[in-house]
Parts: C-alpha cells; structure tokens; sequence
C-alpha cells in the first residue's frame, strides 16, 4: 500500500465510512450526523486536492493505476485517473461539502437518511470517474441512479414521484442497452479493463451498434435534445442540493462517457455520426433556450439553460480537435461549478419564501445586496461574459467547431444570444424591479452559513475565467493524445487537429511556456 | 453388484443423500414421541440435518456414478445441492416465528420439507429418467401437502388442490416425454442417451420427447406458459411456505433442466435453445407486464419469480460453459434475495395479521426503518440495480448470451428488466415516499438475522462473497462440460 496505488481508492470509499459512522449514530442527533457527513465530504475533497497536486499533467496515460483481475474473466478492480477524469474527481468532491451545507436547515426531516444517501451518492460518482474496468464503470454510473430516486422522491417537492419515475425510466432504459453493448465490447476485446480497449480496434460494422447503444446511455445522461424531457421535472422537484449534484456532476457522466468511450473506442462510428450529433447539438441550443426564455419556475429556466450548455459541450467534443475538446472539458468543469452556484442560489430564496415562481420575486437587491452580486455573478457566468469561466468553454468549443463545421459555430452563436436574453431577464425579474409584494419586505440577506456557501464559488468563477490555465494545462496531455488517436484512426493529420488550446487565450495566460503552441494556432487561424 | 450395496464406502457420493433419508426418518419417529408443543425442536433438528448434509457436501466432496447409472455426483451437483439445502433451511428459520398463525406449527411441516428437499436432491442427482422421475416425485408430492397444511384454511387448501392438479398435469407430460426418449433412444440412462443421439441423429419423436421433457420441468420452474399455478399458490399458501416454493425447488428444477439440456441433449442443441429461448422469452415479457396491475404483495413476489426464471434461462439459451456458469450465480444470488424478500414480508405485522397489499406497506421506512431499507435494497437488487448483487446475476447470464451472438433476446430482456423495474419501484415508492398508515409489530429475532445477512450478501457481492461465488460456480459449470 503506497500513496500511488491506494490514493484512488480511499478516496472513492472514504465517504462509505462517513456514511457507516451516520449509520450507527441516533437519528435524533440531528447535528453530530450533519457534522459527519460535512467533515467526511471536506477530507474527502482535501484528499481529491492531493490527487490534482500530485498528478502528473505531462503524462497523458493513467496514473496512480490498481489493477486486480476480481469477479470471474469480466470484472476487475482497475482504478486509474488521467486529465480527463482527474478534474471530475475533484469537482464532485468539491460540490459534495457544498450540498451537505446547502441541506443544513432546509432538511429538516429523515436528515439520518438525506446524509446517509448522499454520501454513498459521492461514492458512486466519484467512482465512475475512477475506475478503469468497463464493467465497474457501469456499475458506478447507472448506481448513481439508486440514491438520485431517493433523494428526489423522499425530499423533493409537490410532483417529486412523478419526477422520480421519469428520471429513473429514462436514464435506466438507456443504459440497459449500453450494458449489452459492454458486454460484446468483451467478447470482442477480451477484456474489460478501459486501458486497454482504448487500444483495441473494433471492427467499423461493430462500432456504429456500439455508438449507438452507448450514445442511447450517455445522451439521456448528458440530456441531449430531444431525450431531454426528464431533466426539467427532476431538477424542478428534487431538493436544493439534489439538484446541484444532479446539475453539476451527474450531467457530466454522459460527456465524461463520450470522451471516455465514444470517441476513443469507436473513431469510426464518431466520425461518421458527427454531423448528426452537431444537428441535436445545434437543435438543443437553440430550443431549449427559446424553451427557457417562457419559464415562469426559476429553477425550470436554469434546468433547460443546462441543456443549452451541455448542447455547447457535445458539439465541443464531436468537432473531434483540440481546441473542441479542450473547450468541452472546460464547459463541463465550468458548468459544474456555475449551475451548481445557481441552484444553491435558487436554494438561498426558496428556503425563505418556499416557492420557485418568478413573479412571486422582484425588487430582491433593495433588501439582499450580497445576494444580488453573487446572482450577478452566476448569471453573467452563465450568460458566458468574458472574464468568467462560463466564456472560456463557449468560446473554445466554437472555436473548435469552427474548424470542422462553420454552419454548426453559425448555429451554435444563437445560443449565446439567447442564453444572455434568458439569464438577464431572470436577473431583472427576481432582483431589480420595485420591493412591491408584501412578503419580501422582510426578507434578510445572506447568512454566514450561505456566504460561506456562495463566496468561494464567486471567487472560482472569476478566477478560472480569467486564468483557465490549472484546468487546461491539466487535461491538455490527456486531450492531445485522445485527439491524435482519434485524427490517426480516421485518417486525418493529427496535426491539424492539435491545436494547443491554451493559445486562443493567450490574454488570459501571457507565459512564456504557451508561446511554441502559438505556432499551432496560427493554423486554425487561417482557415 | 451385491458387494456395491454390502460396501457402504462405495457409496460415498451418495452420503449426504442418506443421512438426509435416514434423518428424516428419526425425525418422524421423534416427532411422534414427544411432546406436540415441541415442535419447534424438530424444526431446528431438520436446520440441523440440511447444515449437516451441506457440511459433509462441502467437506467431503466425492465424484462418482452410483447404483448402476442412476446417481451422479459432480461438482455441478454439489453446487446445487449447496443452494437446495441453503434455501430450504433459511425457509425453515423462516417459518419458526408465528408459526401458529401461519399454520405450519405441526412437526409433519419440518418432516415434509426434508422429504422434499431429499427428492432435490436426487433430482440435482439424477443421471437417468427414472430417478429423474422418482426425485421429481419425491418433492412434490411432499410440496403438495405442504401447500396444504393449513387445512382448515380455504385458501390454503384451494392452493394446494390447484398445485397437486396441476402438478400432476406436468408429472404426465415428463412421463410422456420420458417415454417417448426411451422409445427412441433404447435407453433411460442421460449418459447413454447422448450416446445413442450421438450415434442416431435427431428424429422427429425424441425431439417430441424432449420437448416434453422440458415442459414438464418448466412447470417446476414456473417459466411461461407453465406458470398459471404460481400468482395463486404463491398467494393462497402461508407466507413461509410460499417462501420455501420459491427457493429450493426452484434451484432444483433449474439443475435438472441444466443437467437435461446442456448433458443428455447436447447433440441436438439447436433445438432445445429455442424451446429455451422461447420460454425465457416469454416469461421474461409477461412477468414484466403482468406484474404491473398486481395489488398483493406475494402475487407479485410470484410474478417477479417468474421473471427471474426467465432471466436465469437467458444464460441457458446460449448453451455455453459462461450460461451455464450465469445461471448458477444466478439461482445463488436469487435465493439470497429471495430468502431476504420472505424474512421482509414475514416481519411486517399489523395487528390484523401479515401486510397483503403493496399500500399496507405504506410508510414503513418511518415506522420500521431498518426492514423498509432491507426491502428496498432488495427491491434495487431484484431490478438488477448495480452495484447490488442483482446487477452481477444479470450481469452474468446477459454476458453468456451476447457470447453467443443472441441479441434480440438480450435486448428483449433488459427491456423486460427495464419494465419490471417499474413494480419493484412501487414498493420502495410506497415504503419510502408515502405517509405511514399501518402500526407494525416488533420483528422476531431469527427474521432479524436473515435480513441483516441478506441485505449485507447482496450489498457487499462485489467486495464480499463475489470472487468466492464466481469461482465455485466456474467450476461447478465446468464439470458439466
């Protein structure tokens, strides 16, 4: 047992002991079990913290790798992260201390349960990101499902079991059949272990079924337009922090997925789908943001705003070069910590008026300054304003998609327009206005316990926005070599698609490292 | 031939068979002498006699073909028995608590369910058609009374009648079946079968003879359509003993299929897969679908049974070591659950008797939190939600018949599985979303322990008793081929 091979799986399992402890502790002592879960999650984080310290962003493969043969000829223990997946671990980490502080007097009742759930919640998902066996990825990802029904049907609000249902039905349907797909991925490879198969070339017949049983899984997940429909009720009904996790970190297993699986393992299929993805994409844009604009719940309005990201997120990786993926991961990381920082903020009004409706809000800033700036903040990094991490994953996947498809960045740039129209007026409709309605007159600002909450993410956003550089220098390796794989196997120059990421941004991180890739980008310039 | 009797050594193989039957024997005569308020004695001394007869199974695995043919012992057969004595003892346990009030307080009950479990055993056994036959007999004539043992009970009795009518229906068709084999074949040993087929080729009757074989036995099994008899025994038969319906016999009728298939018509497999195919296809469908609109609790226990055969038969379709390897994990993994499942339901009292519906369970995880979130867990596991144990069951057969290039029926039965989810859901929605209605009596503590350790199988597979089980079922398949 050394740091290297046992880091990855304490990590994972830590939150189960968290989660043994909430077990043995009287329900009725409602704090210590609060006080369990927030310290599990904050070591399980700090932890993550060390995993990103430690890794090693020059080495595009996998590191701190375990791999044991363990059920049968199938399944393994095989644990292992790389650019990809490292900044995932970290994400869902971070997140999870802000949930647990989100729910801390909004749930008030089974809060033995609510913690319990969540933290095997935290295990599932940073499983998924962890594990290098196929199979376990699966188990991970459609286990994450379990918790999720819970947490929506025990705590959500008025529709919670219809919602649950739908979310539950949706997601499962899909992944059934990602699971046969899996299982003929082994009878072809021999082998489940995920370092391998990303070597393993299946037969161009094979890969268009494989595709598409994965892509059935992974675009319910993602949501990609039209297989969306479940997202906006689950995230309507489901708790604050539900939401958030929902949002932030279960959104990204079907991105996560298509970087994983998708584009390395079925290069031919990828390349011959791409334009129907770009399609959805385009399609998911720029619908769900007009869907959005006629909202009247809040948080319905950032549920399809999602959708709208996640169209930028599909397009950034199926354009299949650098500067797609690289903007791809970016949004992913970014999403994650802006619909997050939004839902917790929606979280904020609800647990004092408990009602999500628009029009029940307005004149907000005359009595909660604070918590006006912190809305600004995420709505602009929402709307995607320069100088938040929300411009750096939009603009990088257009740039990308730029390369491959000028009609798709033609497209995709409506999404921009219409994602400021939304956001803006949501702005407008809940904070500024006239202190009119009678209820909202006694309204108090931010606690401690939320600027504590909202603080730091206000901080993240603006900083990533302005120095992307720890996230694109840590996925970069992992990237260029996921994209040269791909260009290789579909017969392009890889060269082309290569890149480097971080020069577009140059403003933003004028070092002297970036300049050799300046050369790079000069190419996708002169297009 | 005389020294093979006077030897008693030689018949090692066959010892846990016979301390079953010479067991079951003192028991009657124990039964009788003492005291009828101790009957739960004898209920621990039959607990005692299964864990013996698994001990010695265990401890002293043996190979051979005894009694001229008619009994093998292999380590496919030692695996199964394993299972068949585990579920019938856990469904003993099952039925010591109230046993008053579920009928099954009678020292003749505990009697029976040796006999029975003997008769599975010879069954798991049976290398040829006539102690086939007599295995078969032997289990379900003690099932029959079993079904009724609550003679004074309508229901009971009702189950019981259809059951025997029933199963003697399907005891005709095996014979029928049995004959038309030896008429075809020349001979009632599996292992000279394979030879003559070998030799013969197939022909129109034995392939008559064959599907009748396996009718007979789906009726065991209960796989559409020869599951018409299982939603109403299931729910007309007391609790414990609907438990032990749905565990033992189960395994042993799903190795005697094994055995019949996968050994005696191994030449002809093309046409037993569809025969298999076909039922596992169906009772994977209907059992999804017909599970939907039940309202008691143990007619869906029994529909969600009949799925699960199906399932199981997605691994025997594809007629490989891997199905064959799936479908022992599977009825391993089954019965855990399914003994969990029972210990549920037998611990959820009201003051008006057992829970019957789904909605008398509404509620349950704020009055019994500890049982709702056993139940729900198997409820997870019964859908094949990983990481639970149910997801590494399906996991396995699925596996085999993708090996074997059968993807509509894969794709046909996770649909199913998708479908079936949506009733195993109700019960955890109706436990853990709705409010409280019912108050619950405190849980006897035999049940506690089948819960904690069902619950703790099926959530540890992966780390716990996964490796273990994969390797013992690997070999188990292995010995069959």
């Amino acid at each position: 047992m050394t740091f290297e091979n046992s880091i990855l799986t304490i990590v994972t399992f830590l939150p189960l002991l968290g989660a043994a402890l909430v077990l043995v502790t009287p329900k009725t002592a409602v704090s210590a079990i609060r006080w369990t879960a927030l310290v599990t999650t904050l070591v399980t984080f700090a932890l993550s913290l060390w995993i990103w310290a430690a890794f090693d962003p020059s080495n595009p493969g996998f590191q701190f790798v375990v791999n044991y043969p363990w059920l049968g000829d199938s399944i393994g223990y095989r644990v292992g992260v790389d650019g990809i997946s490292v900044l995932f671990v970290v994400l869902s980490a971070l997140l999870m201390p802000f949930c647990i502080l989100a729910s801390w007097e909004a749930i008030d009742k089974r809060v033995k349960e609510y913690m319990l759930v969540f933290l095997i919640l935290e295990v599932l998902m940073i499983g998924v990101f962890t594990t290098l066996d196929l199979a376990m990825f699966y188990v991970f990802f459609e286990g994450t499902l379990l918790p999720m029904f819970l947490i929506i049907g025990i705590w959500g609000g008025k529709r919670r079991i219809q919602a649950s249902y739908k979310f539950f039905f949706y997601t499962f349907i899909g992944s059934v059949l990602m699971l046969l797909a899996i299982m003929a991925m082994y009878w072809n490879a021999g082998t489940t272990d995920i370092s391998r198969l990303l070597t393993h070339k299946f037969p161009e017949s094979m890969q268009i079924w494989l595709w598409l049983a994965f892509f059935a899984s992974l675009a319910v997940k993602m949501p990609m337009w039209p297989f969306h429909r479940w997202l906006p009720e689950a995230h309507v009904e489901a708790p604050t922090a539900g939401s958030v996790i929902l949002a932030a970190i279960l959104l990204k297993l079907g991105g996560y997925g298509f970087l994983r699986f998708s584009l390395p393992m079925f290069p031919d299929a990828s390349a011959q789908l791409s334009n129907f993805v770009f399609v959805l994409s385009v399609a998911a844009i720029i619908i769900t943001s007009l869907v959005a604009l006629v909202q009247t719940d809040i948080k319905k309005l950032i549920a399809y705003s999602s959708v709208a990201h996640m169209g930028f997120v599909t397009m950034g990786i199926f354009a299949g070069n650098a500067l797609g993926i690289q903007g791809a991961m970016f949004q992913m990381i970014s999403h994650g910590l802006v619909s997050g920082a939004l839902f917790l903020a929606v979280g904020v009004i609800y647990d004092r008026m408990h009602t999500r409706d628009i029009t029940a809000y307005g004149g907000l800033v005359e009595r909660m300054p604070r918590y006006a700036f912190a809305f600004m903040v995420f709505t602009m990094a929402n709307v995607g304003l320069p100088g938040t991490s929300g411009f750096v994953g939009e603009f990088l996947t257009m740039l990308g998609v730029f390369q491959v498809n000028t009609w798709v960045a033609f497209g995709a740039a409506f999404g921009v327009i219409f994602s400021a129209g939304y956001a803006l007026w949501l702005y407008r409709r809940i904070i500024f206005g006239a202190l009119t309605k009678e209820s909202l007159k006694g309204i108090l600002d931010l606690n401690l316990r939320e600027k504590i909450i909202l603080y730091p993410l206000i901080v993240m956003i603006i900083v990533f926005g302005f120095y992307p550089s720890p996230i694109l220098d840590t996925t970069a390796a992992s990237v260029n070599n996921l994209v040269s794989h791909y260009a290789t196997s579909i017969g392009l120059d890889p060269a082309v698609s290569l890149a480097d990421a971080r020069a577009p941004l140059e403003y933003a991180a004028p070092t002297g490292e970036a300049a050799p890739a300046a050369d790079h980008a000069a190419e996708p310039a002169a297009h | 031939m005389n020294s093979d009797v006077i030897d008693f050594a030689s018949v090692a193989p066959a010892y846990p068979e016979l301390l079953m039957a010479v067991g079951a024997l003192v028991l009657v005569i124990l039964g009788v002498a003492i005291n009828k308020e101790k009957s739960a004695l004898i209920s621990w001394l039959a607990v005692l006699l299964m864990a013996a007869a698994g001990l010695m199974i265990l401890l002293n695995p043996a190979d051979g073909v005894l009694f001229n043919g008619v009994f093998i012992a292999d380590a496919f057969g030692r695996y199964m028995k394993l299972l068949v004595l585990g579920g019938a003892a856990l469904s003993l346990i099952l039925a010591m608590p109230n046993s008053e009030a579920n009928g099954v307080h009678k020292f003749e009950y505990s009697i029976l369910a040796v006999l029975a479990t003997l008769g599975m055993m010879i069954m798991v056994s049976a290398n040829d058609l006539m102690s086939l036959y007599i295995g078969l007999e032997l289990q379900s004539l003690a099932l029959y009374v079993m079904a009724a043992i609550k003679r004074d009970d309508k229901r009971a009795s009702e189950a019981g009648l259809k059951y025997f009518v029933l199963g003697a229906l399907s005891s005709g068709m095996l014979l029928y079946g049995a004959s038309l084999v030896y008429g075809f074949t020349g001979h009632t040993n599996l292992t000279e079968i394979v030879g003559a087929i070998a030799m013969e080729g197939r022909s129109i009757g034995l392939i008559f003879g064959m599907v009748f074989l396996l009718a007979g036995v789906a009726f065991k099994i209960s796989a559409v359509p020869f599951h018409m008899w299982t939603p109403d025994v299931y729910e007309g038969a007391p609790t414990p003993v609907t438990a032990f319906f749905a565990m033992a016999p189960k395994v042993a009728a799903m190795s005697l299929m094994i055995r019949l298939v996968m050994d005696t018509f191994q030449p002809i497999s093309h046409d037993w897969q569809q025969v298999v195919i076909f039922l596992s296809i169906a009772s994977m469908v209907l059992a999804a679908f017909a599970a939907i609109g039940q309202r008691s609790l143990k007619r869906l226990i029994a529909y969600s049974s009949i799925g699960h055969v199906g399932f199981a038969l997605v691994g025997l379709s594809s007629g490989t070591q891997v199905g064959v390897e799936g479908v022992a994990i599977y009825m391993a993994i089954y019965v855990t659950m399914t003994a969990g499942l029972f210990a549920c339901i037998l611990s959820l009292r009201t003051e008006d008797g057992y829970v019957e519906n789904v909605e008398d369970l509404a509620g349950a995880a704020q009055t019994r939190p500890f049982v709702a979130a056993i139940m729900a867990i198997l409820m997870f596991s019964l859908i094949g939600m990983p990481p639970l144990a149910g997801f590494f069951a399906k996991w396995h057969v699925f596996l085999a018949a993708i090996e074997a290039n059968l993807y509509v029926l894969s794709v046909i039965g996770v649909l199913a599985s998708a479908v079936s989810a949506y009733y195993y859901l109700r019960v955890v929605k109706t436990m853990y979303f709705d409010e409280p209605k019912s108050v619950f009596i405190a849980v006897p503590n035999e049940l506690n322990i089948i819960l904690a350790v069902s619950a703790f199988l099926v959530v540890t597979y992966y780390f716990s008793v996964g490796s273990l089980l994969t390797n013992w079922a690997h070999i188990a398949a292995g010995s069959l081929f």
